[in-house]
């Protein structure tokens, strides 16, 4: 039997690779559930048994409350801010030209490249320096600025998959340019628009840094994590939250790939096509 | 100076509000930035005046120079290990798989939605004394006691930041393969060229911008990563992020820690540069 | 074929177009008629898709005016003008079906879901897709779709129907098709068609009237058969079909017919009708004579009044026609010259000489 399974890989070795690629990936991801049911406060083998005091202990803690109101109102405002001035400058991009474009776009780009620390450090020392107050508001400004490229290189490829003169035909058969929006812009651009909320959304629950830095006294989901850390009782219940935040997030991303999948099949791709994705 | 025409000016009107915000909160902040890693700091008071001090600092301290050496080492192996690993999965998923791709893709970027933070924290729990890897080996009788060597290091940061940016890695150089001309390596082979040469002579240079995209994307983000070393890097494994943060945080030392942050920036501007042109030469030499 | 008497629908006066440094169009002047079938004909840049989009709206005239149905364009956008438009691409909505695309402009009229229907039932039958209402859009072929862009634009019931090169993506055989079926269906509907085309051949199948445009102006405005018969210059010549450009000199002209040396025919004389309007006798270098309008003398043909000898270089041979090249004592390039492959007729081979006819009818004076 080895026999067999030896030739197996020799023969298929990128695939067998590619299967061990995947286990590695999944690894630390797998332990959450495992852990946050497991009935000891030590994380380790062997396990001990189920409970789900961890979950009933995160109902009770007024704090987790708190930081997770604060991150659904900080991701959904950096969402809907970050996704608005996403589609005009992706739609600025694609219909018009003007003089040095590519050069003011790279520089709206750059926080993608900038490590997020620089990010962070950069608003710190600006906000320092006018005197302001540290406060939810400027946690979203900084989300706002990492995740608007993102929602651009997104809606970019929103608008450069729909032909230009659609929006020609719509108005050369009567509509106004609010209705062409409506009727044949918006439409077309939809499945981009859902899928850079829905990712501006998750990149700034899920964010750390900055928040770290620029948070005043009402704390992040992460800043909260982070402090909990320290606290070798409160590691169970940690496992127990991120298998939640797993969950959500998970739950998040396959209704995001149902949009997608959906959006391309109306436009005529087939099931396997990654487009949208990529 | 020539007036802007009709499509410029709508252009520019549609960008404005990004490009406005961009400029407040980007580039004003770097500027400042800047500006601070000039002045010097006394506790709480602000000496406005003129001076390299903190630069000559940055870059004389010796705990500095080991700090920013070690980020860079880590960084590079972290990249080249990550680039390296990823490869033969974007390979397989780009000339192996013909009808799930977008399956795949998704599978390989869901593990990445969850916190970063929480995955970090993770592979500390793996990696621990009292932690998984070492408590399963226990249990399976491989080993007596557990292992030290692979928690409280600059391995752990390796491996740590290897799994982070993994999917960041492997996506430029998906795109890239894709877009390869299938029929390229049918007349490579029609040539005469057997699978090693085709991928050597065809494959790899035309994939090399996906290739230099994917280290930059990891390479930038990971000298400036604060999470992963300070939750697994012990003392031998902290960056220079860490150095950044205790700077503007206990140390009071804000224009230090802004002097710290242009030097890195400066370093790794250098370094991404020389990637991406040597990427082009060799991308772009078929022989 | 044109019934002169229609009333002008559409007035182009003095329009120029620039885009900042670069212009596209300059002097342009013409009038077209109402329930006529109007080309714009010319090369891949020449301008007249450019004059198209100035019609539809789409850009403002930098100079002069369009007048449309007795009002001026001027100011006026591309939703409010009475012209709709079949795009190149065609430009179906993707997430509409058949019906949806075919309605989409009924909608802001409100006419009431069975009255619209009914109108959109009514265009579908006149480009023979009736039921195809709910298709999805990405379920129908090229030719397909160029019905549905063209059914859309029916059921507005402009006052013109503008077509930018529709049929360019469509295959050979699809397009000649396309072609008999668009100008009968202009027939029966006595709509104004402006059609741009970069395709001779199909500017003389389909229209009544031809503007042929060179680097943003229009060379000549005539039916097909007199731009074919009676180019006005070499350029517009040579675009359409095939020509012969044959060395000559002349003197005359004015009120008195022309005379002419060509060098490689002899010399004949030319009624002064038959030469463009301000041609001068010292103008002329070349003459034009059409393929066609040469005979390679045998039996059937009988002999002509006019004959030079030639020697025949190269037989092309297409099934229906041969044309052979010809070689001319006195005639700087071989000449082509097309024959019908009628019964009996047979193919002359290369390298025989031949007797080659024609007569003062063949020729075509030129600027």
């Amino acid at each position: 039997m080895m026999g067999v399974i030896g030739r197996f890989i020799s023969s298929n070795w990128l695939a067998v690779y590619a299967v061990a690629y995947m286990l590695f990936l999944y690894a630390p991801v797998i332990l959450l559930p495992l852990f946050a049911f497991n009935d000891a406060t030590i994380i380790a083998f062997p396990l001990s048994g189920y409970t789900t005091k961890w979950f009933d202990l995160l109902w009770t803690t007024e704090a987790l409350h708190g930081a997770v109101r604060n991150s659904a109102f900080v991701a959904l405002s950096t969402a809907l801010i970050s996704t608005l001035l996403g589609a005009c400058a992706a739609r600025s991009a694609a219909n018009h030209h003007f003089p040095g474009q590519k050069g003011v776009m790279g520089f709206i780009m750059l926080p993608l490249v900038l490590p997020e620390i620089i990010v962070a450090v950069a608003l710190l020392v600006m906000l320092m320096q006018l005197g302001m107050s540290l406060s939810l508001w400027t946690v979203i400004a900084g989300h706002v600025l990492i995740c608007t490229p993102f929602s651009i290189a997104i809606l970019s490829s929103a608008f450069a998959g729909m032909e230009s003169s659609l929006e020609e035909a719509s108005f050369d058969l009567g509509e106004t340019r609010w209705g062409t929006f409506r009727r044949v812009t918006l439409p077309l651009i939809m499945p981009g628009v859902i899928s850079s909320l829905l990712i501006t959304f998750t990149i700034s629950l899920d964010e750390f840094i900055i928040s770290f830095f620029l948070t005043g006294t009402d704390v992040t989901l992460p800043v909260y994590i982070w402090s909990q850390l320290r606290f070798p009782s409160k590691l169970p219940s940690v496992m127990a939250l991120g298998t939640i935040l797993l969950v959500v997030s998970v739950a998040l991303l396959f209704v995001a790939e149902i949009f997608r999948r959906r959006a391309a099949r109306r436009q005529g791709a087939g099931p396997g096509s990654t487009q949208g994705l990529v | 100076m020539p007036s802007l025409s009709q499509d410029s000016k709508q252009g520019l009107t549609l960008l404005s509000p990004t490009l406005i915000y961009a400029l407040v909160m980007l580039a004003a902040p770097l500027a400042m930035v800047v500006m601070f890693s000039f002045w010097t700091q006394n506790y709480l008071d602000l000496d406005r005046t003129f001076t390299i001090a903190n630069y000559r600092e940055a870059w004389t301290q010796p705990i500095f120079q080991v700090l920013m050496w070690r980020s860079l080492k880590i960084s590079v192996i972290v990249t080249v290990t990550t680039v390296v690993l990823a490869f033969p999965i974007a390979y397989y998923l780009s000339f192996h798989v013909k009808s799930r791709k977008a399956l795949w893709l998704f599978l390989i970027t869901v593990p990445f939605w969850t916190s970063y933070l929480l995955r970090v924290f993770l592979w500390k729990v793996i990696l621990g004394y009292n932690g998984v890897f070492n408590s399963a080996l226990l249990n399976l009788g491989i080993i007596d006691e557990p292992l030290t060597f692979i928690l409280y290091n600059a391995n752990a940061v390796v491996l740590t930041l290897a799994h982070a940016w993994a999917p960041f890695a492997i996506l430029p150089i998906f795109v890239a393969l894709e877009k390869i001309d299938r029929s390229l390596l049918e007349a490579a082979e029609d040539l005469g060229d057997g699978p090693v040469r085709r991928f050597f002579r065809i494959t790899l240079p035309l994939a090399m911008p996906g290739v230099v995209a994917s280290t930059l994307i990891v390479l930038i983000p990971t000298v400036g990563d604060y999470i992963t070393p300070k939750l697994v890097g012990g003392t031998d494994g902290l960056m220079v992020a860490n150095m950044i943060q205790i700077q503007f945080g206990k140390a009071n030392n804000a224009p230090l820690g802004a002097a710290l942050a242009v030097s890195s920036m400066v370093v790794v501007a250098a370094i991404s540069v020389s990637i991406y042109f040597a990427g082009k030469k060799f991308g772009g030499k078929v022989k | 074929m044109s019934n002169a008497a229609h009333a002008p629908i559409i007035e182009i006066t003095d329009v120029s177009k620039s885009f900042g440094s670069v212009t596209a169009l300059s002097g342009v002047n013409a009038t077209i008629r109402e329930g006529e079938f109007f080309s714009l004909l010319g090369p891949s840049g020449c301008g007249k898709t450019t004059l198209l989009r100035l019609i539809a709206g789409f850009e403002q005239v930098t100079g002069g005016t369009i007048v449309i149905a007795g009002k001026s364009m001027k100011g006026i956008p591309a939703n409010q003008r009475p012209t709709n438009m079949v795009f190149q691409s065609y430009a179906i909505f993707p997430h509409l079906n058949v019906a949806e695309n075919v309605g989409y402009g009924l909608v802001r009229k409100k006419l009431g879901k069975d009255a619209m229907r009914r109108e959109v039932d009514e265009a579908l039958a006149m480009v023979d897709l009736t039921g195809y209402g709910e298709r999805k859009a990405h379920e129908l072929s090229g030719g397909q779709r160029q019905r549905v862009a063209l059914a859309r634009a029916l059921v507005m019931r402009p006052k013109v129907i503008l077509l930018d090169e529709p049929l360019s993506a469509l295959d050979k055989k699809l397009r000649d098709q396309m072609q008999h079926e668009l100008r009968s269906l202009q027939k029966s509907l006595g709509i104004t068609f402006i059609l741009v085309t970069h395709d001779q051949e199909e500017a003389l199948i389909m229209s009544d009237r031809i503007a042929v445009i060179f680097d943003g102006t229009i060379a000549q405005l005539a039916t097909p058969e007199e731009l074919y018969r009676r180019p006005a210059t070499r350029k517009v010549a040579s675009f359409i079909g095939v020509m012969n450009f044959l060395e000559a000199s002349a003197t005359g002209g004015g009120n008195t017919p022309y005379q002419l040396t060509i060098s490689a025919l002899g010399d004949v004389e030319i009624d002064a009708s038959r030469a463009p309007d301000r041609l001068k006798a010292s103008d002329v270098t070349v003459v034009g004579v059409r393929p066609e309008m040469f005979t390679i003398v045998d039996e059937d043909t009988g002999n002509f009044e006019r004959q030079v000898q030639g020697k025949v270089t190269s037989t092309d041979y297409y099934g229906d026609m041969t044309y052979y090249t010809v070689a001319l004592p006195g005639a700087s390039n071989p000449v082509t010259i097309s024959m019908r492959n009628t019964a009996g007729r047979a193919v002359a081979r290369e390298g025989t000489q031949v007797t080659v006819g024609w007569g003062a009818d063949s020729i075509v004076l030129l600027e």
